[in-house]
C-alpha cells in the first residue's frame, strides 16, 4: 500500500499576537526574526494517522510505503524531513518559481500531478485545513483532480482489508464512513497528538531520500500553476483592531471580588 | 465581468431537532436577500432531503423567492456524491453570482467540491459578504484567527461558506410570497462512493451552545476535568450552559462538541464567561462575536483580557464558587 501525505510549511501559529505582523502593501505577514516556520499541525496530524496504519499493517506483515509531498521552497524540506524522522519512508518536494504565490486550485494541481506520476497511490491525506489560510479547500480540490472519493474531518482512519474505514468528527458526535481505495482523507485536530520524534530517527531519516520535482518533472502547464493559475485574488489582508477596554474587578478576597463582578453584571444587565 | 444578478443559498435543516432549518440558513437568506435586491436579482433556495413544505415557507418567509426541494432517501445522511449532481445543475442552470452555504461539517466538506465543479473558487468561514461594482468581496478570518482576509475571485460565480452568526436575518415576514418547487433527486445508489455505516451522538447536557444565551467556558487555566465542576455551577445559576476551549478538549477533560472556537463551535451569547482560558486567536474566533465577555484568569497577559469587556486576575478555585453563590443571592 502507498499512502501519501500533503504537508504544509507555514508561519508558526503559536507565535504571540503581539509580534504578528502584516505588511499592509504586500498583502502578507512580516517573517519574525528567529521563529522558524513549522509543519501545518493538522497536516502533522495527517502524517501521524499514516503511520498509524503503517503500524498496524505491518503487524499484518503488509507492506506500507508512506512519501510524504510538500509544495514551496527550499526551506520545505525541513517539514518533509520532520515527517521521514517519525517513520515516512521518502520525501517529494514541489519545486518551482511558477508555483509561487498560488492560491488553493493552483496548489491543488500541482499536488495532483505529483500524486499522478507517482502511478501507485491507495491513499492522500492531508490537514483538513493548513493553519495559515484555513480554507481547507486544497485537500479536496486535489480529490476532484484525482477523482477519488473523499472524507474531512477525520478524527480515525483505517484500512480493514479492501474498505477504508473513518471516523468523521461531526457537530455534536461522529460518524463512521466507508469506502475504498483510491481515497483521500482529511484529518481533524481529534485525532490526537503525534508521537515524537527521537534523535536516532532524526539521523536514520537523514538518509532517507528527498526528491525535487519541477513543473518540468510534473509536465504540467505553468499557466495552471502558483499566480498564474489561480483564481483567487487577494484584496486586503489586515489585523482587526480591539477597542474594548477590559473593566477588570479587584478585591481583597475571592468573595469580595466575586460580590464586585456580581453587581456589575448585574449592572449591565447581563444577569 | 458581468454580474449575474441571482443568488443560491443552500439552506439546512438542523438534524439535532428534526424539520427545524437552522438559524444560519436564515442569517444567509438576510444577506442574500439584501444583496439580491441591490443587483436586482432573485434569491434562490435549496434544501436536500425528505420532503420540507413547511420548511419551504419558511424560507419564502426568511427573504427567499423560489425554494427548490430535493427530495431522496438518498439524500440523508448527506454525502457529496448524493447532493452534488443536483446542486451543480441548479447552479449551471442559475449561474449565480454567488453561493452560500453554511460553515460546518456538511458546508465545509460540500462547498470546495461545488466550487471545483463549477470551475469556480471558495472562500470558507466567510464573516462578511459584499458587492463593490464589479466584485463580490469576502472577509474571512485566517492565521488562527490572527488575521482577516478580503478576497474575490476571477470567475463568474463565488462559492462561499458563512461562518454562524456573522451576519442578520431579515424578520420573519409570512405575507412574503414565493415560488416552491419539489425535484426528486437524480443521484442513483451506484454514483455515491462513501456509506455510512454508523452515527454516534454526544449526549448533550443542557442547551445547544450554539443557541445559549449565557455560556460559561472553562480552558487549561483548570488543570483537569474537576475544574469543570465549578464551572458547571456556576453556568447553572446562570442559566447558561458549558462550553470549553480546544486545549480542554485535546486533553480529554470534555467531549469535543463543547469546543468553541476555528475548529469548534460559533457562539455569540448575551454573556460569555471565559474561566482559565488565555485567548488565543483560534478560540475567539469562535466567540468574540458575543454581547459581552468575561475573563477570569490567573496571568495579567493573558490575551483574553484584551476581549474582555469585565475581567478578573486570579485563581478560579475560590471565585467560581464564589461567584456562584453570589449569582445565586442576585437571583434570590
Amino acid at each position: 500500500m502507498h499512502i501519501v501525505v500533503c504537508v504544509k510549511q507555514i508561519f508558526d501559529p503559536d507565535v504571540a499576537t503581539t509580534v504578528f505582523r502584516i505588511d499592509e502593501e504586500a498583502n502578507k505577514i512580516v517573517p519574525v526574526s528567529g521563529i522558524s516556520p513549522v509543519i501545518s499541525p493538522f497536516d502533522e496530524q495527517a502524517v501521524e494517522a499514516a503511520l498509524r496504519i503503517k503500524d498496524d499493517l505491518s503487524e499484518q506483515d503488509l507492506e506500507v510505503k508512506v512519501t510524504v509531498i510538500s509544495m514551496g521552497p527550499d526551506t520545505a524540506r525541513a517539514v518533509i524531513k520532520g515527517g521521514l524522522a517519525k517513520g515516512a519512508d521518502e520525501g517529494v518536494l514541489l519545486m518551482d518559481s511558477a508555483f509561487d504565490d498560488a492560491d488553493a486550485i493552483s496548489t491543488a494541481r500541482v499536488l495532483a500531478a505529483a500524486i499522478k506520476k507517482m502511478g501507485d497511490v491507495d491513499l492522500v491525506l492531508a490537514g483538513r485545513q493548513a493553519a495559515d489560510g484555513d480554507l481547507g479547500a486544497v485537500g479536496l480540490f486535489t480529490a476532484e483532480l484525482l477523482g477519488v472519493s473523499a472524507i474531512t474531518y477525520a478524527k480515525d482512519v483505517r484500512m480493514d482489508g479492501d474498505t477504508l474505514r473513518v471516523v468523521r468528527v461531526l457537530e455534536n458526535g461522529t460518524e463512521t464512513v466507508e469506502t475504498t481505495c483510491p481515497a483521500l482523507v482529511t484529518i481533524s485536530h481529534e485525532l490526537g497528538q503525534p508521537r515524537y520524534t527521537g534523535l536516532r530517527e532524526t539521523m536514520r531519516a537523514a538518509k532517507k531520500p528527498v526528491h525535487v520535482w519541477t513543473a518540468e518533472d510534473l509536465g504540467i502547464d505553468t499557466g495552471t500553476t502558483g499566480a498564474a493559475g489561480a483564481r483567487r485574488v487577494m484584496e486586503r489582508l489586515y489585523i482587526p483592531v480591539k477597542e474594548i477596554d477590559c473593566d477588570y474587578v479587584e478585591g481583597e478576597t475571592p468573595q469580595v471580588i466575586a460580590r464586585h463582578l456580581a453587581q456589575r453584571l448585574r449592572d449591565a444587565e447581563l444577569v | 465581468m458581468a454580474f449575474s444578478k441571482d443568488i443560491l443559498v443552500v439552506a439546512q435543516v438542523d438534524e439535532t431537532n428534526k424539520a427545524a432549518i437552522t438559524s444560519l440558513s436564515f442569517e444567509m437568506l438576510g444577506r442574500a436577500r439584501e444583496l439580491a435586491d441591490q443587483l436586482g436579482g432573485s434569491v434562490s433556495a435549496a434544501l436536500f432531503g425528505a420532503s420540507f413544505e413547511t420548511e419551504a415557507e419558511t424560507l419564502v418567509a426568511y427573504g427567499a423567492d423560489k425554494v427548490t426541494l430535493v427530495e431522496g432517501d438518498l439524500l440523508v445522511p448527506y454525502r457529496a456524491d448524493a447532493w452534488l449532481p443536483d446542486l451543480v445543475a441548479m447552479a449551471s442552470e442559475l449561474s449565480p453570482v454567488l453561493i452560500l452555504i453554511g460553515q460546518g461539517t456538511i458546508g465545509g466538506d460540500l462547498a470546495p467540491r461545488l466550487a471545483f465543479q463549477l470551475e469556480s473558487s471558495v472562500a470558507t468561514g466567510c464573516e462578511d459578504v459584499s458587492l463593490d461594482e464589479d466584485k463580490v468581496l469576502l472577509t474571512r478570518a485566517c492565521y488562527g484567527g490572527k488575521a482577516r482576509e478580503v478576497v474575490s475571485f476571477d470567475c463568474a460565480t463565488a462559492v462561499v461558506t458563512i461562518k454562524p452568526k456573522s451576519l442578520s436575518a431579515m424578520p420573519c415576514d409570512r405575507a412574503r410570497s414565493g415560488e416552491i418547487v419539489t425535484l426528486p433527486a437524480s443521484v442513483e445508489a451506484g454514483a455515491i462512493r462513501t456509506t455510512v455505516t454508523n452515527r454516534e451522538s454526544e449526549e448533550l447536557v443542557g442547551q445547544q451552545l450554539e443557541s445559549a444565551e449565557v455560556i460559561v467556558a472553562g480552558g487549561g487555566g483548570l488543570g483537569g476535568p474537576e475544574g469543570f465542576q465549578a464551572v458547571a455551577a456556576l453556568a447553572d445559576v446562570l442559566g447558561g450552559t458549558v462550553g470549553a476551549s480546544r486545549v480542554a478538549c485535546d486533553m480529554g477533560w470534555c467531549p469535543s462538541h463543547m469546543q468553541v472556537g476555528l475548529s469548534g463551535k460559533t457562539v455569540a451569547p448575551q454573556l460569555y464567561v471565559a474561566v482559565g482560558i488565555s485567548g488565543a486567536s483560534h478560540h475567539m474566533a469562535g466567540c468574540a462575536n458575543s454581547n459581552a465577555i468575561v475573563a477570569i484568569n490567573a496571568d495579567p497577559d493573558a490575551p483574553i483580557f484584551n476581549y474582555a469587556h469585565f475581567g478578573v486576575i486570579g485563581e478560579f478555585e475560590e471565585l467560581i464558587p464564589a461567584l456562584t453563590e453570589e449569582i445565586t443571592k442576585l437571583k434570590g
